[in-house]
């Protein structure tokens, strides 16, 4: 019944749509993309104004001047004078590798510990104040340690990426198995399935949109971490950012900032759509 | 004295010798919680005696239905036939084998399907076909899987994915799914109560007719009269819970094959329909009584 209602409602509402839709400007998706660009439109404005009227700190770089200096390394990316004037396209491949290596090793060990832990619920609550304690530390409290132990800063890198990166993931794989449906498990119960088989084929896939949002999150703290740790570290997008810092030139801050901020974009879309795909009409 | 009647004591008269299914003195407990840590926070709980000295014997190839208030423990005595729950005292037999866990030997129709999400229509068959013969080569197993969607009337949707189907559909899955491992009882809880009324009077008609060409034993739970009168050949009702137990078995004399509009016209419909009636009503008259007296 309800969802006989519910279509009705879904078919009233195209209708509605299709009724009133004379005008482009009726549609959502124009209107929000026309706000969009208004806003920055007027940001922008904003903005070269006021960096000439000097409305902003001492030396705030204008909007033109900051926009040619993104066109300017955006169309040079690689180029490679040294460790201090490296092109960003590098700096960003060095950005990815370690986040990559540092996040796949998190998650390699984050799944199948969370598997386990989400099977036992003696394990879950046996566990669980482990990883509530090292959740909540700052990713880059590990820093030190891990200078210390890896006398290396590559290494230490990755190990704060891996470091910070495994609790979502880990937490929410074991809540995934955990809380997987008993009716699936009744149903391979009957069937008389084999543990190993009731795993792989049932506890797994239907945990499947939990540990995918647990990657999704651990992405996302990932690529937080790396740009912070990196400041302290030498090379990559974080180092970048210090060393304009240190030459006082802030329209390349900001230029990194918004590629920084585009390429989270981008891996988080990537998960998203992983999360879509691996759904199958349920929410997670 | 004669031995004979000596003998009588020993095995009683009413557990059948020919009963494929034979429920003998079965009784549930749920234990209560009593631990020291419940009995220190005071939040022990008492036992619940959900079912209370069951006895029933059921013949190969018969359609039983179940029928009773709700929370009488019908799910829960179907639960224990499946061998996901043990009887606490009283056993059950299959084929005079005692029931020691869940088995591919007993097929089981969920009331909200219980299809895996991530697999298809088709896949969800499969998967079923796959654990229960892992040995079986692909071609037979296929020939299987396709045998069964054809049986439950879902030609054109095997590719789907059940969040693509309606309900109907679902169950039809669900069906075929639990016929498809070919076990010597279909379990079936509640199969149309996530339906609505027509979707649901059209499904009974397929189950009746996927019935009269298997001619599976089926122990079917229901609340509905109609329903139990159009498939079965034995109701058996059951008494409010807590303690519940078996109220009246019914024969169900219509001839086979049934339809709704034949069966209506028999002389012995309107009679054990009224029986029903006045039975489930009495009972849940009783059960909401208890329920506003706890209050």
């Amino acid at each position: 019944m309800t969802s006989n209602q519910a279509t009705t409602e879904r078919v009233s509402k195209t209708v509605n749509r299709a009724g009133t839709s004379g005008s482009v400007w009726q549609n959502e998706t124009v209107l929000a993309i026309a706000l969009f660009f208004l806003t920055l439109l007027l940001f922008l404005l904003f903005w070269e104004v006021g960096a000439n009227m000097k409305w902003f700190a001492k030396g705030m770089p204008t909007a033109s001047k900051t926009l040619s200096e993104l066109w300017w390394w955006i169309t040079h990316p690689f180029f490679d004078n040294g460790p201090n004037d490296l092109g960003i396209g590098w700096n960003l491949l060095i950005s990815l590798r370690r986040v990559a290596i540092g996040y796949i090793a998190a998650s390699a060990i984050a799944i199948p510990l969370g598997i386990l832990i989400g099977i036992s619920p003696i394990a879950y609550k046996a566990f669980n104040p482990y990883v509530q304690l090292l959740k909540p530390v700052s990713p880059l409290a590990w820093l030190p340690l891990g200078l210390y132990i890896f006398r290396d800063s590559e290494k230490t890198g990755i190990f704060i990426i891996l470091i910070s990166s495994i609790w979502p993931t880990l937490i929410n794989t074991a809540f995934g198995v955990a809380k997987v449906s008993p009716e699936y498990l009744d149903v391979a119960k009957t069937l008389g399935a084999s543990k190993l088989r009731t795993i792989f084929k049932v506890i797994i896939p239907a945990a499947l949109p939990n540990i995918v949002s647990g990657l999704r999150i651990s992405m996302g703290i990932a690529w937080l971490v790396i740009v912070a740790a990196e400041m302290l570290l030498g090379t990559g997008l974080g180092y970048f950012i210090w060393n304009e810092w240190n030459n006082l030139y802030i329209p390349n801050i900001l230029v990194a900032i918004f590629i920084i901020g585009l390429v989270g974009l981008a891996l988080d879309s990537v998960f998203a759509a992983l999360e879509k795909f691996v759904s199958f009409g349920r929410n997670a | 004295m004669d031995l004979t009647s000596d003998y009588g004591t020993e095995l009683p008269p009413k557990f059948s010798e020919s009963a494929q299914l034979s429920i003998r003195q079965v009784s549930k407990v749920f234990p209560g919680k009593k631990g020291w840590f419940n009995r220190m926070t005071r939040t022990t709980t008492r036992d619940f005696l959900a079912i209370e000295d069951i006895s029933l014997d059921i013949e190969p190839n018969t359609f039983v239905t179940i029928i009773g208030p709700s929370g009488c423990g019908k799910s829960t005595l179907l639960n224990m036939v499946a061998g996901l729950s043990m009887p606490s005292s009283g056993e059950i037999l299959l084929n005079t084998f005692p029931i020691t866990g869940p088995g591919p030997d007993r097929g089981m129709v969920f009331q909200t399907y219980a299809l895996m999400p991530w697999m298809t229509a088709e896949e969800n068959i499969r998967f079923a076909v796959e654990t229960v013969h892992p040995k079986m080569d692909l071609k037979q197993q296929h020939r299987i899987v396709k045998e069964h969607i054809q049986l439950v009337g879902l030609t054109g949707a095997e590719k789907k994915h059940p969040h693509e189907l309606s309900g109907g559909m679902r169950q039809r899955v669900g069906i075929a799914r639990s016929l498809a491992i070919d076990p010597q009882i279909l379990l079936m809880d509640e199969p149309f109560g996530a339906l609505d009324a027509l979707t649901r009077g059209f499904l009974q008609d397929e189950v009746e007719r996927i019935w009269e060409q298997k001619r599976k034993t089926v122990i079917m739970i229901t609340h509905s009269i109609e329903e139990a009168l159009l498939l079965s050949d034995r109701i058996v009702m059951m008494t409010r819970g807590p303690a519940a137990r078996v109220n009246e078995v019914l024969d169900v004399p219509f001839p086979r094959p049934r339809n709704r509009e034949e069966i209506e016209q028999h002389p012995a419909y309107h009679e054990l329909k009224m029986e029903m009636e006045s039975h489930l009503f009495r009972e849940t008259r009783a059960v909401e009584e208890a329920r506003v007296l706890s209050k």
